[in-house]
């Protein structure tokens, strides 16, 4: 038998949110009519931009710290299969179990099967985005076990019904009257007399929560970091509610992407330091757990640390895009966004919003899978200039548009125009020829400073709320040319 | 200093006053300006669209045009830009090596028009008279890629009769971005009315920039708007003199000769 070589594996459809139904021109198109949206976007990352600028502007070295973050990432992605089985060694000799899970189905099922064997048809979850990638709620359910989520922010779109809009906050898109709509609609036994007053809305998740987190046997988690070294695991919040998690019951499981890990204690400092003051904008971070293994008679006496791969070694395969795999999940570069800012996070379809999920998302699932989102940004750079460990988030959204349209086996229009321009910007005297046909479009304006806005498509495009000015009589080079006798 | 041109495809075909701005600005200044009449363009549009492929032909021809050249100018941020951070890269990833070397040469003498006149001429009075309300718009490309900080203020602030106001949140992103003006037209259009919304919060008569596409877009829309406020480059500008400058600049270059 012949072994072929089909690719590495992406993460498989069907399962998981990295895929959305729509474009991201179809899905924008209608968040950018949802005022409220807009209004709460706005609102929110504005103000968060103002708090990290603050925080990133008062440490002197932060460029050094940037660079150390980012130096670390590449050399720890260099060597991750050694790293991996080093961090699987020391979590083993800590007393706890390492599973490996190719993809979001093998990731659901080893969970779900750890969690049937504690007896329990319940789970108390911290944030994670692993999870949601996953889709491990919706697998749990689908075995009879409900997750709780006690993050306020994903508690909120849970209760909703909706989905998260962003990574650090994933209910940026909800202001508190909708939030407070929400808790009255769906939390059992809460006040009738709830108001908007954010400290209100707070004791009232709190009063929901504990409750769950006194009855939970299980938690289930993700993780910011995992030391290779000591098979330590991190869990970076703000809330606490993560802490209650981690120590409270008897079994916990950790999901976790296998780019999250740092070779040594040490590389810790670093990022310890570049994570808050880019998501949000604090100096520190209130809570920050750490564990290794179990500890006897203190906290969960059984760990289980599920490695995915999900489609990342393909990513890791691809050698400008493998840059995308040194995010912490800061959500920096959505709050600069411009983009992000007025279409939102669901407009995206993928878990991973924003400039980072706009790389992300279509190197796990293949291009083609998310072929729109490495379109949705205008290249403005202000994301690369954010991101803690300099991503280099629009070359690597060039690469990918480049690697979607070498992708395709049929010559679109699109394709063969720019093919056709190719040739005759190439060749300065059919490049003359072609200005001067574009030239002639000042006949259509008859004699006005703009051309009609009814072009036809995909002139329309533009001209439906932009004018288009009259193209002159002469280039510039031809006027020079006959000025200079050329 | 012999300067020689790139006027960029768009600037050539669309807004050829800003090239001849350019130029006259140049010449006033005591250069001489060539125009290598081989010129088309950088392939910015290609490779920022992924057809990177289809960019080396492109690249290939602006290198045959500029061959030779002492200091390429250029009134356009994000056209030097590519010329700096595109060029030798698709030429290279496309097996060209001796065009990727080529091109990177070429890029070290390629100049933006703002850092050229303040870093390499040394100049920040360039003697121009503009008595008109500006606000500046610092473009992305400009900003981020190139670092041009705050040269065009520099050179703004010393023309005189000119008021400069301002602009809120000029970092942000006018909504250009090439293609994707088109390609994702209703979210392009959500970013530029915020920028329009500011440059019109200064009261300013003319909004500038260093990039005549980012002005073509902020411009677009003001003119749809039938807004009084036009888009004016800074080369234009910086060539107005108290003998040349004229309210309706913007479509009329008031320096010809």
């Amino acid at each position: 038998m012949t072994a072929v070589f089909l690719g590495i594996p992406t993460a498989p459809r069907g399962v998981g949110h990295l895929r959305g139904d729509q474009s991201f021109p179809d899905a924008a198109r209608e968040s950018l009519r949802d005022g409220q949206l807009r209004a709460n976007l706005g609102h929110a990352t504005s103000t968060i931009r103002a708090k990290r600028a603050a925080v990133v502007g008062e440490v002197p070295d932060w460029a050094q710290l940037r660079e150390a973050g980012r130096a670390i990432k590449a050399a720890t992605m260099a060597r991750l299969d050694e790293h991996l089985i080093a961090l699987e060694e020391q979590v083993t000799a800590r007393g706890g179990t390492v599973h490996w899970a190719r993809d979001a189905t093998e990731a659901n099922e080893i969970v779900t099967r750890l969690v049937q064997a504690t007896g329990t048809d319940e789970v108390v979850k911290v944030k994670s985005m692993a999870t949601q990638e996953i889709g491990l709620n919706e697998a749990l359910e689908a075995a009879g076990i409900a997750a709780h989520e006690t993050d306020l922010a994903e508690l909120i779109v849970q209760l909703g019904d909706d989905k998260p809009s962003h990574i650090l906050v994933p209910a940026i898109h909800k202001n508190r009257a909708e939030i407070r709509e929400i808790f009255l609609r769906t939390m059992p036994g809460v006040d009738p007399a709830l108001t908007d007053e954010p400290r209100r809305l707070a004791m009232a998740a709190r009063a929901h929560l504990r409750e769950r987190f006194l009855r939970a046997r299980v938690a289930i988690s993700g993780a910011n970091f995992a030391v290779a070294e000591t098979g330590t695991l991190a869990v970076v919040e703000s809330e606490g509610n993560g802490r209650m998690c981690l120590t409270l019951p008897q079994t916990l499981i950790t999901v976790m992407g296998i780019e999250k890990l740092v070779p040594t204690w040490r590389d810790l400092e670093v990022f310890l330091q570049l994570l808050p003051r880019s998501s949000t904008g604090e100096r520190m971070n209130p809570y920050t757990s750490l564990w290794a293994g179990v500890t006897p008679g203190d906290g969960p006496q059984e760990f289980h640390l599920v490695l995915i791969d999900n489609g990342r070694t393909a990513v890791l395969a691809d050698e400008v895009g493998r840059e995308a795999l040194h995010c912490i999940r800061c959500s920096a570069c959505l709050n600069v966004c411009p983009v992000y800012e007025r279409a939102g996070g669901h407009a995206y379809g993928s878990v991973y919003p924003g400039p980072i999920g706009a790389v992300l998302s279509p190197q796990l699932t293949g291009v083609e899978d998310n072929a729109s989102l490495p379109y949705a940004s205008s290249l403005c750079g202000a994301c690369y200039d954010a991101c803690p460990v300099a991503i280099d988030i629009p070359s690597i959204l060039v690469h990918l548009r480049g690697e979607h349209v070498e992708a395709q086996t049929r010559t679109s229009p699109e394709a063969a125009a720019f093919r056709a321009l190719s040739k005759v910007m190439s060749n300065p005297r059919l490049w003359r020829l072609a200005q001067r046909a574009a030239g002639l479009g000042r006949f259509l304006a008859r004699g006005r400073p703009t051309l009609p806005a009814a072009l036809p498509p995909p002139a329309s495009k533009w001209t439906r709320t932009r004018d288009l000015p009259t193209p002159p009589a002469k280039t510039f080079t031809q006027q020079w040319a006959e000025e200079h006798g050329r | 200093v012999k300067v020689a041109l790139f006027a960029t495809c768009l600037v050539d075909t669309m807004v050829p006053q800003v090239a001849r701005a350019t130029a006259l600005l140049l010449e006033r200044l005591g250069h001489e300006v060539v125009v290598p009449p081989g010129q088309s363009c950088c392939g910015q549009m290609h490779v920022n669209t992924g057809y990177r492929r289809e960019a080396v032909p492109i690249v290939a021809n602006h290198v045959r045009a500029f061959a030779g050249a002492e200091a390429i100018v250029s009134p356009s941020g994000s056209c030097v830009a590519s010329i700096h951070h595109q060029q030798a890269d698709v030429a290279r990833r496309a097996g060209e090596h001796a065009l990727a070397e080529e091109a990177a040469a070429l890029a070290e003498r390629t100049h933006e028009l703002s850092q050229f006149l303040v870093d390499v001429l040394g100049v920040t009075d360039v003697g121009a008279y503009y008595p008109h309300r500006v606000t500046y718009h610092p473009t992305c490309h400009s900003l981020r890629l190139l670092r041009v900080g705050d040269r065009p203020l520099q050179l703004l602030r010393a023309v005189r009769g000119l008021t400069l106001v301002e602009l809120p949140a000029a970092d942000q992103c006018c909504g250009f971005g090439g293609t994707f003006a088109v390609k994702n037209a209703e979210t392009s259009t959500a970013m530029l009315t915020d920028k329009m919304a500011n440059v019109l919060s200064t009261g300013a008569e003319v909004c500038t920039a260093g990039d005549a596409s980012c002005l073509m877009h902020i411009g677009g829309g003001l003119s749809r708007l039938r807004s009084g406020t036009r888009t004016v480059h800074l080369a234009e500008i910086l060539a107005s003199t108290e003998d040349a400058v004229s309210p309706q600049q913007s479509t009329k270059p008031a320096m010809s000769r």
